[in-house]
């Protein structure tokens, strides 16, 4: 029965974090992208979306998860008619690792050297060119990097998630830990996730490595 | 070479492309600026790099462009591609003015523009062949074509058996070899060179410079180049401009550059490769003659201008008396001999100045440096 209460909390987690981050990383790269392109002296550069486009990526990274999550209320009813349960968690998270993956996303593409976009232009590349084959792949070990601080980031934003009722290991480490003083169950859930936060830094970090040619 | 020659740089001309009609002889001129500026709105005020740059290159040379750090020299090789948009006067390439291109007609240009970089600028995530095939790949070059092209580059840089390395495992000198051939595989009219031996030894500039002359004898292009070296420009270049505060301040062919710099500019530049003179004479030079018996010590400079070399056995016995020979070297510069002796004259039977004016008769420029013992 434990063994199952644990397995559930687990797929739940992942579901959770696994989901939210995806849909991030397909928006956040975007997002990513064009805050770097359309800043001054960049390609595609365009000073006022740049400014808004910043301005709202900084609102929801100002806000702490928590308050993020009953603010985001209303909008998560509206989204998958129901507040309660892994899905209705998902949309909060996925709005806070939006904006928080194409930050560090950002900052890869922002340190791919101007000279080899400079060379870029000079073999006649249009600016759609310059971004798929320049300022992607030269920042791909750098946003790998980055979508690995945000799973790890995740996975602790949804033990906040399973207190307001999503599941997840985090809910079970609060409900059987906190509330009922069972700290065989809470070490085993500790001991589960530092596990898989291992993994995926472990996983990450390969993988950045192997994409880096530098 | 022919208006009809294969190498032409065909730009696709809209309707009213501007065609200036100049003397017959920059009509023919390759590249051409015509009151060429470009001010920079720095943060005190504008800042000049670039003013009235009137200048016409022709097909088929090496052009080079020297001056300081700072001169401007990067900005203008740059109006050439349009990486540096001009704020007045107009660059003609093969007599279009490519000041009011679109988007469209500069990646055509720029097609048939090859430039390599000080630093390179190979793409770090790509192979050598990747990076080779990347400006094909980006205008929609067919594979097998590609492959081609990119084989027989690889080939004449002499690198088709690193294809597969990646630029962080070259040298200064093989990356240089990649970045030309990336340069090269559209077979440009045009190839502009940015420091592009700045960042390597002595001898890697050597091969990198050899390699850049046989292209340019090879395949008959164009080559612009910016350099804070002498020694390069010497070694490869036809004609050289000298750029101080983004204004031409000398400009000729090399030999006379070399073997007569009028502007103090090109003479700080050429320092380096000169003879000065050695610090134990410096010393022991008296500027007036302590004995009759004490030596003259005259510098005679050979400009080039000449072009017999400079005839020692007669020089001596036009001098009469003991001619030792200090110091001095000539080097041959497109065919033209220039360069400087310093001799020690005694016993002549004439006097300083009748020296002066005899030396004079071989070399183009001669100076009483002083007297030694």
């Amino acid at each position: 029965m434990w063994f199952e209460r644990l397995l559930q909390g687990f797929i739940d987690t992942f579901l959770m974090v696994g989901v939210s981050s995806l849909i991030a990383l397909l928006a956040g790269i975007p997002l990513a992208v064009i805050l770097v392109t359309s800043a001054k002296g960049g390609i595609f550069e365009a000073p006022a979306l740049n400014r808004a486009l910043g301005a709202f990526v900084n609102l929801f990274r100002s806000i702490p998860f928590l308050i993020l999550m009953v603010a985001l209320i209303p909008f998560t009813r509206l989204i998958v008619g129901t507040t309660y349960g892994v899905w209705a968690a998902v949309v909060p998270l996925t709005i806070a690792a939006t904006p928080f993956f194409a930050r560090i996303a950002e900052v890869s593409l922002r340190e791919v050297d101007h000279g080899l976009i400079e060379a870029a232009q000079a073999m006649g590349c249009r600016r759609w060119h310059i971004i798929w084959h320049v300022l992607l792949p030269e920042a791909l070990p750098g946003i790998v990097g980055g979508f690995t601080i945000t799973l790890v980031t995740m996975i602790n934003s949804s033990a906040m998630a399973g207190a307001i009722g999503a599941g997840g290991l985090g809910d079970i480490a609060y409900r059987y830990g906190y509330q009922r003083f069972d700290s065989q169950i809470m070490l085993t859930v500790i001991v589960l996730l530092v596990i898989l936060v291992a993994a995926i830094q472990l996983g990450g970090d390969r993988l950045a490595r192997g994409l880096n040619k530098r | 070479m022919s208006a009809a020659s294969p190498l032409r740089l065909e730009i696709p001309e809209p309707h009213n492309a501007v065609r200036t009609e100049l003397h017959p002889d920059l009509n023919h001129a390759h590249v051409r600026f015509i009151g060429l500026g470009k001010t920079y709105n720095g943060q005190q005020g504008p800042v000049a790099a670039l003013h009235g740059i009137d200048l016409a290159i022709q097909r088929g040379e090496v052009f080079g462009i020297i001056g300081r750090s700072g001169a401007g020299k990067s900005s203008l090789i740059r109006t050439i591609n349009r990486l540096e948009q001009p704020t007045s006067g107009r660059v003609l390439i093969d007599q279009v003015d490519i000041g009011e291109f679109d988007e469209e007609r500069l990646v055509h240009l720029r097609r048939r523009i090859g430039m390599i970089f000080q630093h390179f600028n190979l793409m770090s995530a790509k192979t050598v062949w990747q990076n080779v095939e990347l400006p094909l790949k980006v205008a929609g070059v067919a594979k097998p074509a590609r492959e081609q092209k990119v084989r027989e580059l690889l080939e004449l840089v002499g690198l088709q058996d690193k294809h597969k390395a990646y630029p962080a495992q070259l040298s200064g000198g093989q990356k240089q070899r990649v970045g030309i051939a990336r340069a090269l595989v559209h077979d440009p009219a045009i190839l502009l060179c940015d420091e592009a031996t700045s960042a390597l030894d002595p001898e890697t500039t050597q091969s990198i410079l050899g390699l850049l002359r046989e292209i340019n004898r090879r395949l008959g292009l164009t080559i612009i180049l910016i350099t804070h070296e002498m020694a390069v420009i010497r070694d490869i270049c036809d004609r050289v401009v000298v750029l101080e505060h983004g204004k031409i301040v000398e400009q000729g062919p090399v030999w006379q550059v070399f073997g007569n710099p009028q502007h103090e500019v090109s003479k700080t530049l050429l320092a380096p490769l000169q003879h000065s003179l050695p610090e134990d004479l410096q010393g022991r030079l008296q500027p007036q003659p302590a004995s009759a018996q004490d030596a003259v010590v005259l510098r005679l400079q050979f400009t080039g201008s000449r072009q017999d070399e400079p005839d020692l056995a007669a020089l001596f016995s036009a001098l009469g008396g003991r001619v030792r020979l200090l110091q001095g070297g000539v080097e041959r510069i497109q065919g033209h001999a220039l360069g400087q002796l310093l001799l020690a004259v005694s016993g002549s039977p004439v006097g300083t100045e009748q020296l002066q004016q005899r030396a004079a008769a071989w070399a183009q420029q001669v100076e009483v440096l002083g007297y030694v013992v």
